[in-house]
């Protein structure tokens, strides 16, 4: 059981108040991009044994998206950050890197 | 004039707490910038009470106004007065970016009443919420879910719970409701 905060509305709630929305800071290739680009960008996604930055949605709550960084090893939340950016904040790295130090997810670490 | 009736029509069920539909409530989704002076005048004026505070609900005599989300406010006003107030907030707004919709008739108003401990054992046997009295307080303004679909709820005084949901679910919440408070099925760990 996940308990997830959401930055959008304060409430901490349990995993079946929110859902998933899969892999966070996806760039997107569309019109222009090379077959192969576009296949990375629809199929590629990572599933990491622990640390893991994730898109969720606060379905039955107050309806936003936001980003959360947990682990998929110890099924713990490092943090919760807003939909608005394109990478983790320094908070949430410093979260993880206090638990698991040398961590790395895709272009962050 | 066709007979206007909320979703059930009154029906009431008694168990260890009473359950009833509340019958007709307006109620109008008020989105934009809540921060926006001209919006809580707006919000304030229509529902007759103060500004909510995030994850609250503020009541005034006929009315009130939830906090829904960074955008949306819940404007509970008089069923009949709803067509007033939207005009009222289409005034008050003018061109600013907004949105007002009544949305009387797409939702469903629950009471649930009796004694406070054993509402909230009903209710919490029902929503991933923490319900006791120390942690959800009348005030605070709860969006969840019930079972399988998504329920607002607040706690209008003592012992007197009030349940917003979606008309198209009102029997399916109806029946949950009767069914966590039939008689016998107290848990009693937040009564005594
Ligand atoms: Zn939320």
């Amino acid at each position: 059981m996940l308990i997830l905060t959401c930055p959008c509305c304060g409430v901490t709630g349990e995993e079946t108040e929110f859902h998933g929305g899969g892999e966070a800071h996806l760039k997107r290739f569309g019109p222009g991009s090379s077959e192969g680009e576009f296949h990375d960008y629809l199929f590629s996604k990572v599933n990491p044994k622990g640390v893991h930055l994730e898109r969720w949605r606060h379905n039955n709550g107050c309806g936003k998206w936001f980003h959360a960084a947990r682990d998929t090893v110890t099924m713990e939340i490092y943090g919760t950050y807003p939909a608005q950016t394109t990478e983790p904040p320094q908070d949430i790295r410093d979260a993880i890197t206090a638990k698991r130090p040398g961590w790395s997810w895709r272009e962050f670490a | 004039m066709s007979n206007m009736v909320s979703a059930l029509n009154g029906a009431s069920a008694k168990g260890f707490v009473e359950v009833r539909d509340m019958g007709l409530q307006g109620m109008i989704t008020l989105r934009g910038d809540l921060n926006a002076a001209k919006l809580k005048k707006a919000a304030r004026a229509v529902g007759g009470a103060d500004m909510p505070e995030q994850g609250h609900i503020s009541l005034g005599d006929t009315g009130g106004a939830a906090w829904m989300s960074p955008d949306e406010l819940l404007v509970l006003v008089p069923y009949t007065e709803v067509d007033a107030r939207l005009s009222e907030i289409a005034k008050a707004m003018g061109d600013d970016h907004h949105l007002a919709v009544n949305v009387s008739d797409a939702r469903c108003m629950f009471g649930v009443s009796g004694d406070d401990a054993l509402v909230r054992e009903a209710l919490a046997k029902l929503m991933p919420v923490d319900l006791s009295a120390r942690a959800f307080q009348p005030g605070q303004f709860r969006r969840s879910r019930m079972a399988q679909v998504p329920a607002a709820l607040w706690m209008q005084a003592e012992g007197e719970a009030r349940i917003v949901c979606f008309r198209s679910v009102a029997q399916y919440v109806f029946d949950l409701l009767k069914g966590a408070t039939s008689p016998g099925s107290e848990v009693r760990y937040l009564a005594r």
